[in-house]
């Protein structure tokens, strides 16, 4: 390991990680009542009070609706024409439900005080990774982030991945709503012959609960796994995607005969408890405490996570089974946190990039259009990953030549006061902001 | 030629030398002007789902017209509001007109039932597929477009691929460089006087990515600088909008011989589930904007044309039978075109598989006889000189005899 950190460098570092952005405040902060006592704060953000976050949401109309009440209120357009509505922008539609959850996330990230909650909610959104523009989505996502991500950030991972398995919103964006066992698909036909959208067994999400949310690719399943994992999820579905989104276990779709995952056997004559078992199973699995532990290390240490950490990480993992602040206080105490080699390694994401400059600017701003157009330019439209990964953490992916003049664009503008609806009210030297030192963490 | 190869030495290596950085790599992009006189490949995506039967018209089909008693579009013989007959059996939409000439000059090619194999009906899932270029398989993680790219990271080179979108659509993802811009005078810092400290700021920074990124944007924007300059944005012809200006921008780049080999363009609002329209109405105005598009690029690239094959692609066709909303739902296959100097047009590809209840695919919609695989990949390696399509559609078997649409 290299020369070890100063002092100033530490405080640097922490915030680097911790949070979406070193303010003067928190280093003041931190300076005072050490970095230990600021990580053991961070990590009970129900003690921090948080007013101007509050604040702030209130403007936003949509964040406390439930799903049904945004379908009525924000119709598709085809069928706000049927109900005689004009639609005369299309911000009256479903778009301005997207548009504010956005602004919601940006708005968190710069003027939270509970920054590394704020953090492991953005980690989190990526890792369980939905496409809100995927039809009924939506309408599902904004109670994704508020009822299924947010509650559960900080807790057991075990909970998050049950309330991600059965929101509305990740069974319909990986298809596992329209999941049936053949023969019940074959009974529920039509009386008028058409075949129902549900044809049979779609793996869309058994592949991806095991490849990209518990074991890893190289978790150790194979493709014989995936079909009887999805024959356990056949039946669990959405009550009504459009309207009354609610999960639903249909045991007229569900394949009750015996299922063997990843060597354990799952009996015949199962319901939904098939679904809960694998979810258990997945839980449970030490490829999975390691691949939890590695993209977490990922994102608070390097890109490359160096093995023995993520080793001491996983065991953490399955100490607490799977506790996951337990995990993090095991990453930021051992000696590669404060490493050299760690220091300044990473390179912001496009939301970091951008919510630690408004940090650093001490901005006003209302996140609105402008700033979230940046961020999909930079490559990272909030809530809007298409494929199931959700948006990289390593710095090759975000270092391509439009995006870095995206960002030195940004950074002109935000100091120049440029940008509609945000103001700079700490001045900061231009080139500082928009030069290669502010782009990495 | 337009781009005098001089100017361009003497602008831009004076704009190197003002910065104090030599001026190799300008030397490198002028010689590099006869090389990258390359072949080139532009796909346009019709987001939203065309429907084709309403584009290219099998009107000698019984069933087409009893199927679409509100949205069918006359017969050719009818007159004014009638199709344009093409062979005898098709025909195109009125708003299609100005392919007509292109057609018949043997350069635009129609493949009729062609797309994606795979059953979805969304949307998102087959765009996805059709980007991805493995339909059914989700867990490919780049876009054909990318992978049929060489490999070596050539800064010297930033135009390479280009797409005319705000973000890097899923079919230019992938490990090999792209661009994303709007216009050749928006890729540029929006301080000029910022440009020369922050490109010292960058080159001098002990970080190799952000090194190597920063030479990638300021060699690119010196190119597109000059680009601007030296090739004028043509102005007649190209449709108003966003899908006009793409192709006006890619034809000067094209024309400015910056080393392109793949352009992306997309036109959306091909999703007419109510009131579609017939000769006239809201998908008429899309055909229109897209043939006079096309039309236009063709015209100004003149003979370069030589050079480019553009292809069109759209996620799915729509439902054979219209709605009770005077529109169609989300169906199957569709019809794709082929443009380009080299491509044997004036003829309608594929087999037809017909509208009879008992041939349609799922018992509703246009079944497909060609896979948008095939046509693609015909264009790759006839045209780019793409040897290993396996690499670039993995997993596709290919028709053991070729369509011929180049």
């Amino acid at each position: 390991m290299g020369t070890a950190l100063t002092q100033e460098q530490k405080i640097t570092h922490l915030l680097s990680r911790m949070s979406f952005g070193a303010t003067p405040e928190e280093r003041e902060k931190i300076t005072r009542m050490g970095g230990s006592a600021y990580l053991e704060e961070q990590l009970q953000p129900e003690r921090i009070p948080d007013p101007i976050v509050e604040e702030r949401l209130k403007q936003l109309k949509t964040v406390r609706l439930s799903s049904k009440e945004l379908f009525e209120l924000y119709p598709p357009p085809n069928q706000a024409k049927k109900q005689g509505v004009t639609i005369s922008s299309r911000m009256q539609g479903p778009r301005y439900v997207i548009f504010e959850l956005q602004q919601a996330r940006l708005l968190r990230a710069v003027y939270s005080r509970r920054q590394l909650y704020e953090v492991m909610v953005d980690f989190w959104t990526n890792h369980f990774n939905v496409f809100a523009a995927k039809g009924a989505d939506r309408w599902l996502v904004t109670s994704y982030d508020r009822d299924t991500i947010r509650p559960h950030a900080f807790g057991k991972f075990k909970d998050l991945l049950r309330a991600t398995a059965q929101s509305p919103a990740m069974l319909f964006y990986l298809d596992n709503w329209l999941s049936v066992n053949p023969e019940a698909a074959l009974r529920a036909r039509g009386a008028d012959g058409n075949p129902s959208i549900r044809r049979g067994i779609n793996e869309n999400y058994a592949r991806e609960l095991m490849e990209l949310h518990t074991l890893g690719v190289d978790g150790g399943y194979n493709q014989k796994d995936v079909e009887q994992v999805a024959r356990c999820f056949t039946g669990w579905t959405i009550r009504r995607p459009r309207g009354e989104a609610e999960f639903q276990f249909n045991s007229r779709f569900h394949d009750r005969g015996e299922k063997i995952v990843l060597g354990v056997r799952i009996a015949a004559g199962g319901g939904m408890e098939d679904g809960m078992q694998v979810i258990d199973l997945l839980a449970r699995h030490p490829a999975t405490a390691r691949f939890i532990a590695a993209k977490l290390v990922r994102r608070f240490v390097a890109d490359d996570p160096p093995p023995a950490l993520v080793t001491q990480a996983a065991e953490a993992f399955r100490r607490s089974d799977g506790d996951i602040r337990s995990v993090l206080g095991a990453i930021v105490s051992a000696p590669e946190f404060y490493s050299s080699e760690a220091y300044r390694a990473k390179v912001k994401k496009p939301l970091e990039f951008v919510a630690s400059a408004l940090r650093a600017v001490d901005a006003e701003t209302d996140g609105g259009p402008p700033l979230l157009r940046y961020l999909g330019r930079m490559g990272e439209p909030l809530f809007l990953s298409q494929p199931p990964t959700g948006y990289p953490d390593v710095a090759s992916s975000w270092i391509s030549p439009d995006a870095l003049l995206t960002r030195m664009n940004f950074a002109l503008d935000l100091a120049a006061n440029r940008i509609r609806g945000t103001r700079a009210r700490r001045e900061v030297e231009p080139l500082l902001l928009a030069g290669p030192e502010f782009q990495r963490r | 030629m337009i781009f005098s190869r001089r100017i361009f030495m003497k602008n831009a290596g004076l704009g190197f030398l003002a910065l104090g950085l030599p001026p190799a790599f300008v030397v490198r992009a002028a010689q590099g002007e006869k090389k990258n006189r390359g072949k080139i490949l532009v796909v346009v995506f019709q987001r939203g789902g065309m429907d084709g039967l309403n584009a290219v018209i099998p009107f000698r089909e019984k069933g087409y017209y009893s199927l679409r008693p509100s949205i069918a579009i006359a017969e050719p013989a009818s007159g004014d509001e009638g199709a344009v007959d093409l062979d005898a059996f098709y025909a195109l939409h009125p708003a299609l007109a100005p392919l007509k000439g292109l057609f018949d000059k043997g350069r635009l090619a129609i493949i009729h039932a062609a797309g994606s194999p795979d059953n979805t009906r969304s949307h998102f899932d087959a765009q996805d597929y059709m980007e991805i270029g493995t339909p059914g398989v989700k867990s490919t993680p780049d876009g054909w477009l990318n992978r049929c790219l060489p490999r070596n990271n050539d800064a010297s080179t930033p135009f390479r691929a280009v797409a005319l979108t705000s973000r890097l659509p899923r079919i230019l993802a992938g490990s090999a460089p792209a661009l994303t811009m709007s216009s050749a005078e928006e890729f540029r810092l929006r301080e000029e006087s910022s440009a020369a400290m922050l490109r010292k700021l960058y080159s001098t920074a002990q970080d190799p990515l952000l090194q190597q990124g920063s030479r990638s944007l300021f060699n690119g924007m010196e190119v597109i600088q000059q680009v601007a300059a030296g090739v004028p944005s043509a102005r007649e012809g190209y449709p108003a909008g966003r899908f006009g200006g793409s192709l006006r921008e890619i034809s000067r780049i094209i024309k400015a011989n910056v080393g392109l080999a793949i352009a992306f363009a997309e036109i959306e609002g091909w999703d007419t589930h109510a009131n579609q329209g017939g000769a006239t109405g809201q998908m008429a105005n899309r055909l229109r904007e897209l043939a006079e598009g096309l039309s236009a690029f063709y015209r100004d690239l003149g003979d370069r044309m030589e050079d480019v094959v553009l292809i069109t692609l759209s996620e799915f066709g729509r439902t054979v039978r219209e709605n009770g909303n005077r529109g169609t739902d989300h169906g199957h296959a569709n019809v794709m075109f082929a443009l380009g100097g080299r491509i044997k047009g004036g003829k309608v590809y594929g087999r037809w598989p017909g509208l009879e209840p008992e041939v349609l695919y799922e018992g509703r919609d246009l079944d497909l006889t060609t896979d948008f695989r095939a046509v693609c990949g015909e264009v790759l390696s006839h045209h780019m000189g793409q040897k290993d399509l396996g690499k670039v559609f993995p997993g596709y078997k290919f028709p053991s005899r070729p369509l011929g649409v180049i």
